[in-house]
């Protein structure tokens, strides 16, 4: 395997609308950022891949004019996968190991504020059986809390107590959408409280990959990525033991997380409850620091959240306060796939 | 590391029609799934990663259909991914899983495309709402006539060769039984005296709307060799895409699409593809694309491309047969059809299509292309595995 970094991060303020701008006005200030602190102009770049969902835009091929903000001609070597962005740096990675590109740009967005993101979220379900049923992503994101719950895993207090410490955390993060003291609110759908539920907001994110010599020579202190792998699990619902998460299990093992202690971990978990099945996934004790951005529940936009945990991972990396992240991100109902990848800077390597 | 040779192993597809009211979705792609895993010889234990794709999600009305479909495709517990990169996405779905075994993250990858496009109806999904776009765009027929009009102002050709293409692609679909449109009684005659939809695009000359799914099986060597038929080998693959809109675009013949096919003749060391292709499998969902894209890909000089057409070099039995299997425009489960291309062009050198085998195809090219024509996609595959 080729050795490949993230050595470039940027995202936008996590606004709840932002109906001023396009999604490319949007896109275009991250985009710029990463090019800016690399050096590298769009024809430098080897490969490129975003990742978003139509339904969120409500219209067809709406990659296709985020993909103007990118300047791409001459013409550029890109992709796109209608999933969070975690999985085009995915498939740029991929790239990369094949030895097609050195470099690559990877960039993701969501604007959940033209539409009922809880409604929307539906028709993500099973077509014939489930969707038609509108069950919306709060009320199943409860189910899974009610059944941590019910398996002695967590209580109340202690969900409101991730949510405390998430949003505490972002007050550090210029780009949070929440943060500082956020009340424990009242019920959404039992047993979840508002204060255990992600803001709705629109945001992008932006993320450039080298391999080796290129990446030492774009950054200080390149992310380098360990491992990197993601696992799906069946979609019905009544099939899954909500409780478990061994898909993510899965793929830490493959991503090597379990080889040698993290002393950070970005976890993509909207819901405070999904926060207690990942930790149990990855068997993280109260020594690893998790979620230091405040993670998705300080910000979550759509299809960016998960290259986001990424993203901030390697930029804890970058300025030298951690030597191995693991970052995670997460798509589809109840934590139904999974995506892990180890982080480290050079030392941790050596 | 020189990367490792990506092998097809296994092709299936399903019997594309106008609606397949038999089976839902998962049904639809474990058709195609399960043909290709029969065709390979291989069981669902034997794939390590899924990766699908499809064109917009709004064609079924499901939000990131991966996600249901998992169980369907024997996914759980396994990496799966998504692509979608417009109407090129059957052919970059296939790039991004050979990708994986190209570079050894995955050693057998089943790949698979779909659209069953009467659960919906594709016009709306095509029609974007103000302000997003000018509302003058009538679907993708309104889209792509004037570019036609223009390639036949430039080059001079004739108005009677978008017919001949639709003539040739619905006669060779007579021979491919996955086909979606089999006109038995179809003649020149019929094809010219069919309306105009979007002058110079009569209504002959347009693709259907079919309910549809391929499927691949993609291994490394060593998969290979234990593969029941012969394989097909990827000497080279590419994607390219460029803005929809730029001033300097020039929508007869993209630059992306030169730069992909150019991309994908160098790995695959092709310096003539004229002489040196047995077979391409064209994405044409409007017949006068084939002269077009002869062109853009290099099988004819700038204003030549018609004069192959015209010549029969096209046909079945000529010297350089485009769409043997009746193209995209006999066949158009959209998220599909540039997987089919690409399925076709190595069921050809496998010579596994039956009656519409092109004799002593070695080499074939499939193609595909997206969005304002901005989008392409393309692999090139022989019978011998790639050398070096």
């Amino acid at each position: 395997m080729r050795d490949v970094a993230i050595v470039a991060f940027a995202q936008t303020d996590h606004l709840r609308r932002t109906d001023e701008l396009s999604e490319v006005e949007m896109l275009m200030p991250v985009l710029h950022q990463v090019l800016d602190a690399t050096g590298l102009r769009t024809s430098d770049i080897g490969f490129t891949c975003s990742g978003s969902s139509d339904y969120l835009a409500g219209r067809a091929f709406s990659f296709t004019m985020a993909l103007d903000g990118v300047g791409a001609h001459p013409p550029i070597s890109e992709s796109h996968v209608e999933m969070d962005g975690a999985w085009a740096l995915y498939e740029a990675w991929v790239k990369i190991q094949t030895g097609e590109a050195d470099t690559a740009l990877v960039y993701a967005y969501g604007k959940s504020s033209p539409g009922q993101v809880r409604d929307v979220l539906t028709r993500q379900l099973d077509p014939y059986y489930t969707a038609p049923l509108w069950p919306d992503s709060v009320a199943l994101a409860a189910l899974q809390a009610q059944a941590l719950i019910d398996a002695g895993d967590t209580d109340e207090a202690a969900l409101a107590a991730i949510a405390t410490r998430s949003r505490t955390d972002a007050s550090d993060n210029p780009h949070a959408q929440l943060s500082g003291a956020v009340p424990a609110g009242d019920y959404l759908v039992q047993p979840l409280r508002t204060g255990d539920c992600p803001p709705i907001g629109d945001g992008a994110a932006a993320v450039i990959l080298a391999a080796g010599d290129t990446a030492r020579a774009l950054c200080a202190r390149p992310a380098w990525i360990r491992g990197i792998d993601h696992r799906i699990e069946a979609h019905g619902l009544g099939v899954r033991e909500l409780t478990e998460s061994p898909s993510t299990r899965l793929a830490a093992e493959r991503a090597g997380v379990f080889d040698r202690p993290v002393d950070t971990a970005e976890l993509h978990a909207p819901f405070t409850s999904q926060e207690v099945v990942l930790r149990k996934a990855l068997g993280l004790g109260d020594e690893v620091t998790v979620n230091p951005s405040g993670g998705a529940l300080a910000a979550n936009p759509l299809m960016a959240a998960g290259l986001i945990r990424l993203g901030e991972a390697a930029a804890r990396i970058h300025r030298g306060e951690s030597d191995r992240a693991l970052a995670h991100a997460t798509s589809g109902p109840c934590l139904q796939q999974n995506l892990v990848a180890v982080l480290e800077g050079e030392s941790a390597h050596a | 590391m020189p990367k490792e040779p990506v092998a097809v192993v296994g092709v299936g597809q399903t019997k594309h029609v106008a609606a397949r009211h038999d089976v839902s979705l998962a049904g639809l792609v474990r058709e195609a799934a399960v043909a290709a895993l029969q065709d390979a010889g291989l069981t669902w234990a034997d794939i390590d990663a899924v990766v699908i794709g499809k064109a917009p999600d709004f064609f079924e009305g499901v939000m990131m259909p991966a996600l249901y479909l998992a169980d369907a495709l024997g996914a759980v517990g396994k990496p799966m991914l998504r692509v979608h990169t417009a109407g090129s996405v059957g052919g970059s779905t296939a790039l991004v899983a050979a990708n994986l075994v190209a570079a050894r993250v995955h050693r057998t990858v089943l790949t698979l495309a779909f659209e069953k496009q009467s659960e919906s109806n594709a016009m709306w999904g095509l029609s974007l709402p103000i302000p997003f776009q000018q509302p003058l765009l009538a679907g993708a027929g309104g889209f792509f006539a004037p570019h036609v009009r223009a390639y036949m102002r430039r080059t001079g050709a004739p108005d009677t060769v978008g017919s001949l293409v639709a003539y040739k692609d619905r006669r060779n679909a007579l021979k491919n039984p996955y086909a979606h449109i089999h006109d038995t009684g179809i003649t020149l005659e019929k094809v010219q005296a069919a309306p105009m939809l979007w002058d110079p695009i009569r209504y002959s000359e347009t693709c259907p709307s079919s309910d549809g799914a391929c499927a691949m099986i993609l291994t490394d060597r060593a998969g290979a060799d234990r593969s029941p038929h012969p394989p097909a080998w990827v000497h080279g693959g590419a994607m390219r895409s460029e803005p929809t809109l730029f001033a300097g675009k020039d929508f007869v013949s993209p630059q992306a699409g030169k730069d992909c096919a150019a991309d994908v003749y160098r790995q695959a060391g092709i310096s003539d593809p004229r002489r040196e292709i047995d077979a391409v499998e064209m994405y044409v969902p409007f017949s006068w694309y084939e002269p077009m894209w002869l062109e853009n890909l290099g099988f004819a000089d700038e204003g030549e491309g018609w004069k192959l057409t015209e010549a029969g070099v096209t046909e079945l039995d000529g010297d350089l047969p485009v769409n043997p299997s009746g193209g995209v425009l006999s066949t158009n489960p959209i998220g599909a059809s540039g997987m089919i291309r690409f399925a076709e062009a190595a069921l050809q050198v496998r010579g596994q299509a039956g009656e519409h085998q092109v004799e002593g195809a070695r080499r074939a090219l499939g193609h595909a292309y997206g969005g304002g024509a901005q989008f392409f996609s393309m692999w090139l595959v022989g019978a011998e595995p790639p050398t070096g």
